[in-house]
């Protein structure tokens, strides 16, 4: 099968890391991701003021490349868009749902993007881990030559996976997708009642310590429930829990340092995927020493 | 003595200006009245002047009498001095192009624009790292570009401009410098972002880096330079600032060519 993929801007640099295992994995489940042949920065963030239309014609016009690549041939009739970023997936989604809900928005959008052929609000955002809930988890199971035996994992959603509810994957409140992904995996699940706090978002840029004490609670909490490892599925998050754990540190000098997984590099390990895919040296807290004491590294299953 | 070099520089360029007027005399002036068969009315900042059709948007205004100081360079469409901005009447549309490379129409309303005060940001190419972040740290305005497209429309060149700006975004040096290779540096697409980047010059840092740090080092561009440093080309280029315009004119049509 064949999809539209959106990268992102993120999924191109700092988290290429990403990118490259959900090629990997994606493939193994017989998902071929094509890259939009065009696309822009998906618009970062959703606008929540009314009247902000600009702000939606970057998201528009990536969907409008949907269009594009069904109608060269290189999408056979799929109107799908596949995403990775939660970020980006939360802005394209939102535009969508705008414009789908507001017949006068997307036609001022559409007049102001007159070099473009008309969007007709017919492409569907789509996350990844939506994807492999229909192909179903125990597809995912069936590739699973490497099981994370012992593996403590806390999922984390942060919020644009889950919130507003109208765009979310799951249930804004008890989200499980990440769990019943991670089971089939064969790790341990740790559950705890921060995987769906803020991680503090672009707070980053303004004032890390921000940051820093939002994700030290959200360390430790999943620390002390006893997991080894979060995993999760947006590279800012990634950055605000795993590149920030050298400030958490210095204000903290106890705490011990907890790798940070994105869900399709845990996918890559469990697929038992040649190792190169796995990029973890773009991992701020190397992943290795764990996977090793684990005993799940250093095996390459792959035929 | 260094301001006197610069005074006469300025003397000089006053009187380059005043030879390449000469040099296109005959396309503005020489034409007699009666024998042109079609005319158009141009209104240059407002006021309406009669000129042939056949002229370009910068013949015209020297035409109609103005004498470019600024706004105009080579004439050839290669520089982008010649910035302009009109519109046609009847449309709401305001529209760019070099005036050197578009033919006047009929009721075109014109101005020049001499130059773009665009922030250009100072750096050393060899002390930066070769990532997306040596973008957005001299130009943090990258960040909101919203894909509006108004720079490619107003790109004289006909650039993929705002697809080059993504491809700053996303970090792909090498798409952003063959994008953005034919730039001019007209800087009309930043007189017409709205979210207020100067791509031209992020353009140019990025190509900078992909030069620097991802092309290979071309072995007769180093051997040139070491010639240029070492002197080699002091005693011609002395020669060559000093000689009349007719024996400029001479060494230029006998120059060596390449084979076309």
């Amino acid at each position: 099968m064949k999809i539209s993929y959106y990268p992102g801007c993120t999924l191109k640099t700092n988290a290429k890391n990403f990118e490259n295992s959900a090629i990997a994995v994606a493939r193994k489940l017989g998902v071929e991701l094509i890259e939009l042949t065009r696309w822009n920065c998906c618009g970062t963030v959703f606008s929540l003021t009314d009247d902000d239309l600009i702000h939606n014609v970057a998201p528009i016009r990536n969907l409008i490349r949907v269009e594009e690549m069904n109608n060269n041939g290189l999408i056979n009739n799929d109107k799908r868009l596949l995403t990775l970023c939660s970020m980006c997936y939360n802005t394209l989604k939102r535009a969508n749902l705008r414009v789908k809900e507001n017949p006068d928005d997307l036609e001022k959008i559409n007049d102001l993007m007159y070099l473009e052929e008309n969007y007709e609000g017919e492409v569907e955002v789509l996350h990844f881990l939506e994807l492999l809930r229909d192909i179903g988890f125990e597809k995912v199971r069936e590739n699973v030559k490497n099981p994370l035996k012992g593996l403590m994992i806390a999922p984390y959603y942060g919020c644009m996976l889950l919130r507003p509810k109208e765009v979310g994957i799951d249930d804004p409140e008890g989200p499980t997708i990440q769990e019943e992904l991670y089971l089939e995996l064969g790790a341990e699940i740790i559950d705890n009642p921060y995987k769906k706090v803020c991680c503090g978002s672009y707070q980053i840029i303004q004032d890390k310590y921000v940051v820093s004490n939002l994700a030290y609670d959200i360390l430790t909490h999943a620390k002390d429930a006893g997991a080894e490892a979060i995993s999760l599925s947006c590279p800012l998050c990634a950055y605000n829990l795993d590149s920030i754990q050298k400030e958490v540190k210095e204000k903290n000098p106890q705490f011990v340092e907890m790798p940070v997984f994105y869900f399709t590099q845990l996918m890559a390990v469990a697929f038992g995927l040649d190792t190169e895919v796995f990029g973890f040296d773009l991992n701020y807290v190397d992943p290795r020493p764990l996977l090793n004491d684990k005993n799940l590294l250093g095996r390459n299953n792959e035929e | 003595m260094k301001n006197k070099d610069e005074s006469n520089r300025k003397l000089d360029a006053g009187k380059i200006m005043d030879r390449i007027a000469k040099a296109s005399e005959q396309i503005v002036s020489g034409v007699k009245d009666e024998e042109v068969e079609n005319w158009v009315t141009i209104y240059v900042m407002g006021r309406a002047y009669k000129v042939p059709a056949d002229l370009t948007i910068l013949t015209a205004i020297e035409y109609a009498g103005y004498k470019f100081l600024r706004g105009c360079g080579c004439r050839q469409g290669f520089c982008g001095a010649c910035s302009t901005v009109y519109r046609k009447k009847g449309e709401y549309k305001l529209q760019t192009g070099m005036a050197c490379q578009t033919r006047v129409e009929d009721g075109m309303f014109l101005v020049q624009i001499p130059f773009t005060p665009a922030e250009k940001a100072s750096y050393d190419i060899g002390k930066l790292n070769y990532n997306v972040n040596s973008l957005f740290q001299y130009y943090p305005e990258l960040a909101r570009c919203v894909s509006c497209n108004t720079c490619t429309k107003a790109c004289p060149q006909d650039l993929e401009v705002m697809d080059y700006v993504q491809a700053g975004i996303k970090g792909d040096f090498k798409e952003l410098a063959e994008k953005s290779f034919d730039c001019i540096q007209c800087g009309l697409c930043a007189i017409r972002c709205p979210s207020e980047l100067v791509q031209y010059n992020i353009a140019q840092l990025g190509r900078r880096l992909y030069g620097r740090y991802d092309s290979p080092e071309p072995e007769h561009l180093k051997k040139r330079l070491q010639e240029i440093q070492e002197g080699k080309f002091n005693e011609v280029m002395e020669k060559i600032t000093q000689i009349s315009i007719e024996e400029m004119e001479k060494l230029y049509t006998e120059r060596e060519r390449e084979e076309e």
